[in-house]
């Protein structure tokens, strides 16, 4: 094409196409994300603005995510102003979060540049279906977000909205709103912005709260939040003497211990000594002590660290007595009520959902006697038809609390119990298995103590998790001459815990069968 | 009653002469239609123009003092069977439904008219259901108006462009005794602005009237030799007519310069998007006077050859801005060009995607594409040769951490148990052939239920499974709303399996409403409707088309009876269709209906319970089964700072509304005892209080007592 020039003059640039403010609202459907960008649209109208809202309502709005977009310029004489209807990439003055992720995905669409975007994001969490899913850790990392965040925007106003709208009584569009306020990116006086609140007349006054203290939290810049990880004290329990007297000596023993088993150690042993009795802690620490004695502080003790927190894990097994003891207990009781926020003169009501199943009951029993039940099909037949059902138990009333208070005090019978053999059984073999790795590849024994972390749940689900454990090992085994067979050893627990049925993990041993054949390249 | 209300927003429609209105499209049209003397509105509701229909509902009165008939039509069909009225008498009609879904479900009824013709203005909204937000295919209601002969409005996505475009749209239909399609986008029905009011005006004629002084013309009639004269007529008459009349009222616009190299052949729709593009390369001001001329399409169908061939004349190249596929409307125009010999470049798609929406990025990057090969001149000189060296930072890539969040079932939804116990026989039973349907129940297909993969369009979820109707080793499981059951479910899907002696199951999920598209009534809804007849139940018309095999469950929450039934549908030796109605209110309704109702009674001291679900985290242990089985937003995980946990535990927040699914599930799939539900009693008589009080005593003692013999770490943290 030749460069010609009829029919064109170039006039100047209209500097009031660069006055258009343009906003993006970006939340979960149901987060009030419509009544924010009512409010936005009111107090630009106030300010002399001429202003357009859009939003795309229709089934994202069902908890998917959806966007409502604004465009504002100072109203002038002449045709009203020709506004988009959608944010571009590149192109967006404001972008509001009404969750982390969704913050997240403003900054992939592009919606978040340097040069011009002020992102207000509320930092809390909406997990989505997906992340939730997962058996093991889906939660996505929002510290990536932040960091993408603190690239991508030219400002960033971001704490957690929801919470501080929540205290106040309200719902997260007001804190929003206040923090949109209090940032000073839109040119217009607090009064309009709390005007428009009044103007919509529903829950004005827990709005305006929110709405406030969101204005000055983003105003006085919003103080960076860091999550403090809650300090490793080392408390002290409440009990007898005697007990008191005892524990100390464990905690003393814990106490003493290297500094990186040291914080695991003290939940450990709280937490078996929860569970049973401080002899069984005594126990618990003589298994750890066992494991400490063929650490290495070149390592970092991780193998006395992974040891001290899955032996406790796997000594407090969920039984049906700990399940009973912690659901009669007084404090599980209190914090009950102060959740669901039971008033003076209001009555609570509390239902347990219990599924016991035949083999529960049979881990009840003496380790002799329900073993040969379970080895015994119509003897199994026969407990599922006595105890197999759902059992919806009203554990404020006397007769199911005291069902279950019976249960939860059998504590000194658990010794004797079926499950408790099994448990104890099972529990010395992984020991054992990784123990023995321990010589040859020390990383390996730590990766295999780790394993534990897939035996969990109650049933099916327990028993899902007790046949990938299995699986994960069967594959260590044919791994672990290799020189990267640590390495294995967490990738084959990783996809075990990335799907229910385990076929990540069946992926995995496949991959690992078809070289184990192979000679191994150490050499 | 419908999921928002607009009670409040249509006495703007009251507004008179010279008033300024100010809101969203909806309301904009809907004031328009009153402006135009419409005698007869109806519609069938579906996102983007369900709220349409609310405010038709909502402003039945006003409509009905005006003496305009409202018809809430069964589908899409009869509302557009319903602008017959317009065939003969000289009576305005208008319905709205959405596109192109609901145009395919009318086409039968459009074809009729568009061959029959009409006397009075019929005018046909369309929410066209494409882009971002849009729940359906991808496709152009664009075909039927090219197909059918009618005409088809685009307007500019602005409030007093839309509102001109309904007065247009009637004179058109009426100069042409040819129905009319007026096309909103996604954006555009929810787009805010304002115009300047006209007064309502009573129907010259009201059908009530008409019924007084009935009219036939037999001509009309589409049979031969009639049909071979519509056709006929449609092309030698009403399309010259169309063209004529679109010049004369200047229903297409020309903006910028009359002279210049290049120029943009725009759909209204497309005119903000475009202006957008212009005014990021500096080429158009606020007010959109652009420097590049403009031919904006307020009519894309049918298009006008004088007009365009003019606005060629002296112009090197062309860009048709058209969204979607195929490109219709360039073709046309090609083929203009090239009759007339004409030697203008028409540039299109390949300058911008044949697929897809035209976002503001996509839009810029065609629009310049197409200036930086037709007429370089016109961009600025940093875009014609971009210094790419202040780059900014790259920003991290976060594809692999944002998690996609596509809808699902709300916080209590009814249909989510129903999903479990589908997921929970599945896994007893083995996986089974499953259709879907349209409706919420469609996001049964998603994570973490996976149920259904296949839809093949409303009320027709058991048809879809028609080709396993006689049976096999395992019965085929056909999912089916309430909405679809009535729209076409049950002739389509029902009758055709009662007649051919159907070996599969159906599940008819009932909440009382249709409620994806925002709670309207349907007639199986059990709320008294002032003006529509609800309360017809859905196994009683089963079994009126004969259904023999029918069980009716009226708590879904129920998972247990649900699996038990559901199993007994695939296992029963029953012949014929085995149907399951599943009915339990939609959550969102019953809560917005029975919350202010519970607070009332609260502050007026009566006895009032307040459900709410929770987890005891020290005994869930992190497993997530109770997730697979949920998806519900209350319910979610989180960690809990104790060192000696990897993965975070079941968490229940503040805005569950105690459904029961958690126990339910819990209970049924043996999953874990951490649940529980918690009743807050508020106002609760006094001997209950009594009671409370004398086992909260005796439960505290015995707590107290096993307190005292143990080592106590609650106080630790």
């Amino acid at each position: 094409m030749n460069e010609q020039t009829t029919g064109f003059a170039a006039r100047p640039r209209d500097a009031r196409v660069d006055a258009i403010i343009k906003v993006a609202v970006m939340a979960v459907g149901g987060q009030g994300g419509g009544v924010l960008t009512g409010w936005i649209e009111d107090a630009a109208r106030r300010n002399g603005y001429a202003v357009q809202a859009t939003s795309v309502a229709g089934v994202a709005q069902r908890t998917g995510a959806t966007i409502y977009y604004i465009e504002m310029a100072p109203q002038s004489d002449g045709p009203d102003p020709v506004f988009s209807l959608m944010p571009a990439a590149g192109d967006v003055d404001i972008l509001v979060a009404a969750e982390m992720m969704e913050a997240g995905r403003g900054i992939m669409r592009g919606f978040v540049t340097p040069d011009r975007t002020t992102l207000i994001a509320s930092s809390h969490r909406a997990l989505a279906v997906s992340e939730k899913t997962v058996p093991g850790d889906g939660i996505a990392n929002a510290e990536d977000v932040r960091s993408a965040a603190e690239t991508a925007a030219a400002r960033c106003i971001i704490f957690d909205m929801e919470r501080m709208a929540v205290q106040a009584g309200s719902v997260i569009s007001a804190s929003l709103f206040g923090a949109l306020a209090g940032s000073g990116a839109l040119p217009f006086a607090r009064e309009n912005f709390e005007e428009s609140i009044r103007a919509s007349g529903r829950g004005v006054e827990a709005s305006l709260r929110a709405f406030a203290q969101a204005f000055d939290a983003a105003a006085g810049a919003a103080p960076a939040e860091k999550t403090t990880p809650a300090a490793a004290a080392t408390p002290r329990p409440a009990g007898p003497d005697a007990l008191l007297h005892e524990w100390e000596q464990l905690a003393a023993e814990v106490a003493a211990m290297p500094e990186p088993v040291r914080a695991y150690a003290a939940a450990g042993l709280r937490k078996v000594v929860d569970f049973q009795d401080l002899a069984y802690g005594r126990a618990y620490l003589d298994r750890l002590n066992a494991v400490l004695a063929e650490d290495d502080a070149a390592r970092d003790h991780a193998l006395g660290a992974a040891a001290a927190k899955y032996i406790a894990n796997a000594m407090a097994y969920d039984d049906v007595i700990r399940v009973a003891d912690l659901k009669t207990r007084g404090s599980r009781f209190a914090r009950v009520r102060g959740e669901v926020g039971v008033a003076e003169d209001q009555v609570l009501r509390l239902t347990e959902f219990m599924h016991p199943r035949g083999e529960e009951i049979c881990g009840l029993l003496p380790a002799g006697l329900g073993a040969r039940i379970e080895s015994s099909p119509r003897a199994m037949r026969l407990m599922d038809r006595l105890f197999n059902r759902g059992r919806r138990l009203r554990t404020d009333g006397l007769w199911a609390f005291m069902q279950l208070y019976v249960v939860g005090g059998l504590r000194g019978w658990r010794r004797r119990t079926l499950r408790h053999r099994v448990e104890t059984e099972h529990l010395e073999g992984w020991l054992r298995t990784a123990m023995a790795y321990r010589a040859q590849d020390y990383d390996l024994a730590v990766e295999v103590l780790r394993c534990r972390r897939l035996i969990k749940g109650y049933s099916d689900t327990h028993a899902r998790g007790l046949s990938k454990y299995d699986r994960v090992l069967e594959g260590i085994a044919l791994v672990a001459a290799r020189e990267d067979g640590a390495d294995w050893a967490r990738r084959l627990r990783e996809a075990a815990l990335q799907d229910p049925q385990g076929e990540a993990l069946d992926g995995a041993l496949a991959t690992i069968r078809s070289f184990a054949s192979a000679p191994p390249p150490r050499g | 009653m419908a999921e928002r209300s607009f009670a409040k927003e249509v006495e703007k429609l009251r507004l008179g002469a010279g008033e300024a209105f100010e809101g969203e499209g909806i309301l904009a049209i809907t004031k328009a239609l009153l402006e135009s003397g419409v005698g007869y509105v109806g519609g069938y509701q579906g996102a983007p123009i369900s709220h349409l229909m609310d405010v038709l509902a909502d402003a039945e009165g006003i409509l009905s003092e005006l003496g305009v008939r409202f018809e809430a039509n069964a589908s899409e069909a009869a509302a557009a069977a319903m602008l017959a009225a317009s065939v003969h008498y000289p009576i305005r009609g208008a319905v709205t439904f959405k596109g192109p879904v609901g145009v395919n479900v009318a086409s039968d009824a459009l074809a009729n008219l568009a061959s029959s013709g009409v006397n009075g203005g019929a005018l046909i909204i369309v929410g066209e259901d494409y882009g971002e937000g849009s729940s359906i295919m991808q496709e152009r209601s664009h075909a039927f108006a090219m197909k059918s002969q009618f005409w088809l409005l685009d307007p500019k996505p602005n409030l007093p462009a839309i509102v001109k475009a309904v007065e247009d749209g009637f004179e058109l239909s009426e100069a042409t005794n040819t129905p009319v399609m007026l096309m909103v986008r996604i954006r555009s029905c929810h787009v805010t602005g304002r115009f300047t009011a006209r007064d309502n005006r009573r129907p010259p004629l009201t059908v009530r009237e008409a019924l007084s002084a009935p009219r036939r013309d037999f001509s009309r009639v589409v049979l031969p030799p009639m049909s071979y004269t519509h056709e006929q007529d449609k092309v030698t008459r009403r399309w010259p007519d169309a063209q004529r009349h679109i010049r004369a009222h200047g229903l297409n616009e020309f903006h910028g310069p009359a002279e210049a190299p290049v120029g943009l052949v725009v759909q209204g729709g497309m005119y903000n998007g475009v202006i957008r593009a212009l005014q990021r390369l500096g080429l158009a001001d606020i007010h959109g006077n652009t420097e590049v001329p403009l031919y904006v399409l307020g009519v894309t169908y049918p298009l006008v050859h004088e007009e365009f061939l003019a606005f060629c004349e002296g112009k090197e190249s062309v860009l048709v801005v058209e969204e979607g596929q195929p490109e219709f409307i360039e073709q046309q125009l090609a083929t203009m060009l090239y009759r007339a010999g004409h030697s203008t470049r028409l540039y299109g798609k390949g300058m911008l995607p044949m697929a897809g929406e035209y976002t503001g990025q996509v839009m810029l990057d065609g629009v310049e594409a197409f200036l930086r090969e037709a007429a370089p001149q016109y961009l600025p000189a940093a875009r014609r040769a971009p210094n790419r060296e202040d780059e900014p930072l790259p920003v991290p890539d976060l594809s692999s951490v944002v998690p996609g969040r596509p809808p699902g079932f709300c916080t209590g939804c009814p249909e989510r148990p129903i999903f479990a116990a589908l997921k929970l026989i599945e896994d007893e039973l083995g996986q089974h052939q499953i259709s879907g349907d349209i409706g919420c129940h469609l996001f049964g297909s998603l994570p973490p239920f996976e149920i259904g993969g296949q839809t093949m369009g409303y009320g027709l979820g058991p048809a879809s499974n028609a080709a396993f109707d006689g049976g096999g080793e395992k019965r085929a499981i056909s999912l089916l709303g309430d909405g679809g059951f009535w729209h076409n479910g049950l002739s389509s899907s029902i009758t055709n399996a009662v007649f051919n002696n159907s070996d599969t199951v159906t599940v008819i999920i009932d909440n009382y409403y249709s409620a994806a598209t925002g709670g309207q009534d349907v007639p199986s809804s059990r709320a008294d409707n002032p003006s529509k007849s609800t309360g017809h139940p859905i196994s009683d018309a089963l079994r009126g088309v004969g259904v023999k095999w029918v069980r009716q469950i009226d708590n879904t929450y129920d998972v247990g009876r649900m699996r038990e039934t559901l199993r007994e549908a695939l296992t029963t030796d029953h012949a014929g269709p085995k149907v399951i109605v599943a009915s339990s209110e939609c959550m969102l309704n019953r809560q917005r209906r029975e919350k202010p109702l519970k607070a009332q009674a609260i502050r007026e001291g009566r006895r009032v319970e307040r459900p709410k679900f929770g987890v005891d985290e020290d005994v869930c242990t992190g497993d997530h089964a109770c997730m697979r089985l949920s998806g519900c937003p209350s319910l979610s995980v989180r960690h809990t700072g104790d060192p000696l946990r990897d993965d975070p535990v079941a968490s229940i927040d503040q805005s569950c509304v105690g459904c029961g699914n958690c126990g339910e599930v819990a209970e049924a799939a043996v999953l874990c005892p951490s649940f529980y539900r918690a009743d807050v009693v508020s106002n609760p008589g006094r001997v209950e209080r009594a009671a409370a009080r004398l086992r909260g005593r005796v439960i505290g003692w015995l707590q107290a007592r096993r307190r005292a013999r143990r080592l106590d770490f609650a106080e630790m943290s």
